[in-house]
């Protein structure tokens, strides 16, 4: 009776093979098809390194190239491991340590793994700025980065998730590193790294991805003006319960678009604006979906301001221009510490496709900074200073803006301004300044250090572009 | 006695082995890409007497699960300074797609920041010996404390330590590799429970579903984790009075906060659930 039943159930068993085999869940490939397979090793460096081949180490420009070494005297359960001396901050050969360990040849298929490990130590206490795999100084496809990793002088593991294994079918980039002494006051240090390889953990665990670090963003966007998304990021559980977060390059990532005839993403993050309308850009990996979005709401092109014309370079000191070289300056936003500054932007100014633009929100006033790192302007030859500005809201009849000037910051400081009220200003639109110098009663303009717009909060989001004075 | 429950269960696992493997693949080739869920635990030889499969969507089963509300009888976080509130609401419990769900929510609630749920079979299933498990898919996070137990049935009479305690798995969110079996009685309560840890190897608790389960017959209590025993507890090794030696009520819960795992931080993430796929409750003919 027994083995009747084993005999029967053989026979659904072979029955149902033969189901399994050519029914299978998804469309098959036809045995034409070969799909290439590379090598699945994990070791990456044990007693030496470990099928890198020969040509396997590239220093980053910058930073000393001789900073890594094999060492036989601190391995952690072995013979060697690697010793990276970060020199001091003034060392001639290069101000900090970082390369690339690249694979001399093909790449690993590294989708039976989840996370880079390796044990670590420091001949002092020291964060390490970035450590990371996927760099291999061509796409940097699949960079990852895991960043402030905090050394002790004992040896410890770290773990380096793969944010989705899957994607790693042919990886060169086994490890990169970049540490420097901002921490340490620009003094040198040496950590060491052993038993390097990719493991299949098991306990990485419960991904929370997110784009734009999280945030929800609601943003403007302009037709063919592409936007980058940033703060993209996977973070996990790991068996220590400890929640670990790298960094992760969008090709990480499945990025959707709710209408792709108003944005859609590319698979390096570039967010192309194509119609009118409203979009909203999310993002997943492995169907997880990443907190954060972006909402775009398209209304049309973006208006630059007039291109200001060519002129002889004696005849210019441009503060901010595409249009002409620039002096050098401390900062567009002085952010004072007062108490009574309420503006933001304009650190850094925001990127148009290229062209520089300083968006001024909440603004009160704000400084435009040539008196602290680099030298003050002497703008006694010129006549004019030119400012374009676009009001990006509503004004109001008692609205202003004053453009303030400040001579000799702080020893004999004298300053002059002048006012323009809302009569001047078009909601949405670029409007040309051309002040003459003369009208800000300066008696001394040889050292102009600050150049204040003040608005007293009546008008509280300009875009500004093209400062420069001019004869 | 030992050796020869071992030998018997052994004899059993080969002849059963060529069967399973029959099973595996035959449920291989008929789900294809589908995980396979089904796990089987070696087991004496007994009768399946609670079967609590949580296949019918909604309420659990009333003439099976009762529920402890609030945060305790003196108002302490059940003597433990946990956090939550437990409540009967099915924002906390619920059977849904064939599992029982627990789900601890952070929410301001009667004075509490959190709520959950803490079910109970006392009054109405209570047996001694036997083997008794349950198919969970635990929460994970700072903070959170589920757990499958039992206590004395006559608790109310013979208040703890002395009603004996048997905790078939706690678990620390902040450690989701991490499970411990322990008795609790006269003598060896709380801190000072008879107690063993299981760690998972390259796996842990919260990516999927696994078998918390004793045997418990005179004089022993068996832990596993799916089918690896890991600790057995007989009088010898508690540190007063053994006290299984009658009938135990089974209770289910996930609490938030309290001595045992400490609060949750900033990253615990809220809800969380624990996912009971079965509770089943055997007796063994022999012992009973």
């Amino acid at each position: 009776m027994k083995n009747n039943t084993y005999k029967h159930l053989q026979f659904i068993l072979f029955m149902s093979l033969g189901i399994t085999v050519f029914y299978s869940c998804e469309r098959g490939f036809s045995d034409d098809v070969q799909f290439a397979t590379f090598s699945n090793t994990g070791d990456i460096f044990t007693d030496g390194p470990i099928g890198l081949g020969s040509d396997f180490y590239f220093p980053f420009m910058g930073s000393k190239a001789t900073a890594a070494s094999f060492t036989d005297e601190n391995g952690f359960e072995s013979e060697v491991a690697i010793r990276i001396d970060v020199p001091n901050a003034d060392d001639p050969e290069g101000s900090f340590a970082g390369a690339i360990l690249r694979i001399d040849g093909s790449g690993r298929d590294l989708t039976g793994f989840d996370a880079l490990t390796f044990y670590a130590k420091a001949s002092q206490g020291v964060v390490i700025g970035e450590i990371g795999f996927g760099q291999d100084f061509l796409e940097n496809r699949f960079q990852v980065t895991r960043t402030n990793l905090s050394l002790s002088t004992q040896w410890t593991k770290y773990i380096i998730p793969i944010p989705d294994p899957s994607r790693l079918i042919e990886e060169r980039g086994m490890l990169w590193y970049s540490a420097g002494t901002d921490d340490t006051d620009g003094l040198g240090y040496s950590f060491f790294l052993d038993e390097i390889r990719f493991e299949k953990l098991g306990t990485i665990a419960q991904p929370s991805p997110a784009i734009l670090n999280g945030v929800d963003a609601e943003q403007t966007g302009f037709v063919n003006i592409p936007l980058e998304l940033s703060g993209l990021t996977q973070t996990f559980n790991t068996a220590s319960g400890e929640n670990i977060t790298v960094i992760a390059t969008p090709a990480y990532f499945d990025f959707e678009s709710t209408d792709i005839e108003v944005a859609r993403v590319s698979e390096l993050g570039i967010v192309s604006v194509v119609g009118l309308g409203q979009a909203t850009i999310t993002g997943s990996i492995g169907n997880v979906a990443a907190a954060g979005s972006l909402a775009l709401d398209v209304t049309g092109s973006f208006d630059f301001a007039p291109i200001p014309p060519p002129r002889d370079p004696d005849d210019v000191i441009s503060i901010f221009s595409d249009a002409y070289a620039n002096v050098p300056v401390d900062f567009f936003n002085g952010f004072f510490t007062d108490g009574f500054q309420t503006t933001e932007g304009g650190a850094p100014p925001i990127d148009v496709n290229g062209d520089a633009i300083i968006n001024y929100t909440m603004l009160n006033f704000v400084g435009i900074g040539t008196f602290e790192e680099v030298p003050s302007i002497d703008a006694t030859e010129m006549t004019t200073l030119h400012i374009d500005i676009k009001v990006n809201e509503n004004i109001d009849p008692g609205d202003f803006i004053t453009i303030e000037l400040l001579n000799s910051v702080g020893t004999n400081e004298t300053s002059g301004s002048v006012t323009f009220n809302a009569s001047t200003f078009i909601t949405d639109e670029w409007v040309g300044l051309d002040i003459p110098l003369d009208d800000f009663g300066l008696a001394d303009r040889s050292q102009i250090g600050l150049l204040f717009f003040i608005s007293d909060a009546t008008i509280s989001d300009i875009f500004v572009d093209n400062i420069y004075y001019f004869r | 006695m030992k050796t020869k429950k071992k030998m018997k269960n052994s004899i059993r696992h080969i002849s059963e082995r060529r069967i399973l493997f029959l099973t595996f693949l035959l449920l291989l080739s008929c789900y294809g890409c589908e995980t396979d869920d089904e796990q089987t635990v070696a087991m004496f030889t007994t009768n399946l007497v609670l079967a609590e499969e949580f296949d019918t969507d909604g309420i659990p089963n009333a003439e099976v699960w009762g529920y402890d509300i609030g945060t305790g009888p003196n108002g302490d976080g059940w003597g433990n300074q946990e956090l939550q509130y437990y409540t009967d609401r099915t924002d906390n419990v619920t059977v849904q797609n064939g599992v029982l769900l627990i789900t601890a929510k952070e929410e301001p609630f009667e004075g509490a920041s959190y709520t959950s749920a803490r079910l109970l079979t006392k009054d109405l299933f209570e047996q001694r010996y036997g083997r008794f498990e349950a198919r969970i898919r635990l929460p994970f996070g700072q903070g959170i404390w589920p757990a499958f137990w039992m206590l004395g049935a006559d608790i109310d009479e013979n208040p703890w330590p002395a009603a004996g305690e048997i905790d078939i798995m706690e678990y620390r969110g902040q450690e989701p590799t991490k499970i411990l079996g322990s008795v609790h009685g006269p003598g060896y309560s709380a801190g000072a429970a008879i107690s063993k840890e299981f760690n998972l190897e390259n796996d842990r608790f919260d990516t999927g579903f696994h078998i918390f389960g004793i045997e418990w017959g005179p004089e022993f209590v068996n832990f596993y984790v799916d089918d690896m025993l890991y600790n057995q507890i007989t009088p010898e090794d508690v540190t007063g009075p053994w006290v299984f030696d009658k009938p135990f009520f089974i209770l289910i819960n996930v609490a938030v906060g309290g001595t045992f795992v400490g609060a949750p931080n900033e990253e615990t993430v809220f809800p969380q659930t624990m996912l009971i796929d079965y509770v089943r409750v055997y007796e063994n003919t022999n012992t009973n």
